[in-house]
């Protein structure tokens, strides 16, 4: 579990913003108006936003300013959004990076020699 | 949306062009995809002289607040995916829109070089930007303990930060050479250009450097002397002759595998040790982030002093395409305070262009601040910046004879 800095010895006290509450995979979260998405997922403890598509491998934020599309969830049904760049407000419904069918793969597996 | 001039970026670079566009009475507008104004300058904060903070929010939110004042059009949370010129008007394509202009100022900024280490796509590794944003910016903590991978002078800074903040950072240490971290693996190389970073706070590094590093032979006395341990600067160990090897944990980071390096930089067998994180953040070095001008048709030269593959442009930041400007990291890897200064200067170039009554002489002392600025900065990323800038003039001047002959 991460934390807020709520008190800052050099930017000071973190100023109040407005709860928002969101739904990330069926479940229900609280983030601040406007902040990212990534960042109100981390204050809650959750660092994984999906899987490899293929391998199922569990992937998190990596560059966090857009960059890189590691972060990228289903938000209000729109496939690969940043979370990283994608304000949270509320009631926003967001779903994380599933594994793909990977037929063309599972069928040489069972039939090729 | 025509007759205005737009800028691609609201960093440093982005917002003081438009400020001071605007202060001209040019209208201009302003796309960026992040959620707020200030680019990469909003995660900025470190202490330029005793008790005197460059607070990159506060400064981002000066130039936010001046820019609105002038009424510059910001398109936030708008991501350009391409750029051509049709008919002699750059068309700028976005997620809101297609936006047209004769006056085009890429203001993109820089990446971030990653190094493939093995577990580094766990959830808990990430760039040493990304934890910089998460602390500084977003106000959450990356994590509760993390190892730093690649020792520079922008991840001994925001190690500072994380150390502020009260985020305990186990260990700067060094990535495990292979064939993509090339020196900075390398103990000796790594030290080499720590030498530079003099300017910073006041560090028992630099005093081991200052005293042993006088000579090639000195410095390899230096690494085959220095602590195994590392020598710790802000409380935080810096270890160069250490290496992680792999990142571990099963659905998240739980810790990394360091082992002692050699001079060379490779691995002493048997020496692999495990130590605990909860975050780790890989620090490969800043990039100039130039897709847009690459696809605009700008020539690439590579000049390592300035970070990589930089768009060919002049000192008043003219790209050799016509109406197409570049100003910011994306003309070489400085600080924001350089940006600031060669967005100023980019500005002024397209106000002298659409006949404004600006003059030559502005454009030249804008040009000798970006100088200025450039010889007083707190953090150099490159020693030899100046060296790589010179380059680029020459190959500018080349290009040009070439064309006119």
């Amino acid at each position: 579990m991460t934390e807020r800095i709520m008190n800052h010895p050099v930017l000071g006290v973190l100023p109040s913003k407005d709860k928002v509450s969101f739904i990330f995979d069926d479940q229900e979260y609280e983030g601040y108006k406007g902040e990212s998405l990534a960042a109100a997922l981390l204050a809650n403890g959750i660092r994984t936003l999906r899987v490899h598509e293929e391998t199922g491998q569990p992937r998190g934020i990596y560059c966090n300013i857009g960059h890189c599309f590691e972060c990228r969830v289903n938000v209000n049904g729109l496939e690969g959004e940043r979370a990283c760049i994608t304000p949270v407000s509320d009631g926003i419904v967001v779903k994380s990076g599933k594994t793909l069918p990977t037929s063309v793969r599972d069928w040489r597996k069972n039939n090729e020699k | 949306m025509k007759n205005k001039v737009i800028i691609i970026g609201a960093g440093p670079a982005g917002l003081s062009a438009a400020i001071t566009l605007a202060e001209k009475n040019i209208a201009v507008l302003v796309i960026d995809e992040y959620l707020y104004a200030g680019g990469r300058l909003l995660g900025q904060l470190y202490e330029e002289s005793p008790g005197k903070w460059w607070n990159g929010i506060a400064v981002s939110k000066r130039l936010f607040e001046r820019a609105k004042a002038l009424n510059v059009e910001l398109l936030l949370q708008t991501s350009v995916s391409d750029l051509e010129k049709i008919e002699q008007e750059w068309t700028v394509h976005t997620n809101k829109g297609v936006f047209r202009t004769r006056q085009l100022l890429l203001a993109t900024g820089a990446a971030e070089s990653p190094f493939p280490i093995p577990g580094w796509t766990l959830p808990g590794v990430m760039s040493v930007g990304a934890a910089q944003v998460m602390t500084n910016v977003h106000r959450v903590k990356p994590g509760k303990r993390g190892v730093i991978i690649g020792v520079n002078v922008l991840s001994s800074a925001i190690a500072m930060e994380l150390q502020i903040a009260s985020v305990q950072v186990a260990a700067i240490t060094l990535p495990a050479t292979n064939l993509l971290t090339e020196d900075s693996g390398n103990p000796l190389e790594v030290m080499n250009s720590l030498l530079h970073v003099s300017q910073m706070a006041p560090s028992p590094l630099v005093k081991i450097g200052s005293k042993f590093m006088k000579n090639e032979f000195m410095k390899k006395l230096g690494i085959t002397f220095y602590p195994k341990n590392g020598v710790k600067m802000w409380d935080i160990p810096i270890m160069l002759r250490k290496a992680v090897v792999e990142i571990v944990g099963k659905d998240q980071v739980e810790g990394v595998v360091i082992a002692t390096v050699n001079t060379d930089g490779s691995i002493v067998l048997g020496s692999e040790k495990r130590i605990k994180a909860d975050f780790v953040c890989i620090a490969g070095g800043l990039y100039p982030l130039a897709e847009l001008a690459s696809l605009a048709g700008c020539p690439f030269h590579y000049i390592e002093q300035l970070g990589g593959f930089i768009p060919l442009h002049n000192e008043q930041m003219e790209t050799n395409l016509e109406g197409l400007h570049v100003a910011g990291n994306i003309t070489g890897i400085e600080g924001a305070k350089v940006a600031l200064a060669q967005g100023k200067v980019a500005a002024l170039t397209i106000a002298y262009k659409l006949n404004t009554g600006t003059t030559k002489q502005e454009i030249q002392r804008a040009i000798e601040d970006v100088e200025t600025t450039r010889a007083n900065a707190h953090i150099q990323f490159h020693p030899e910046v100046l060296a790589g800038r010179q380059q680029l003039k020459k190959i500018w001047t080349e290009s040009f004879l070439k064309v006119t002959k």
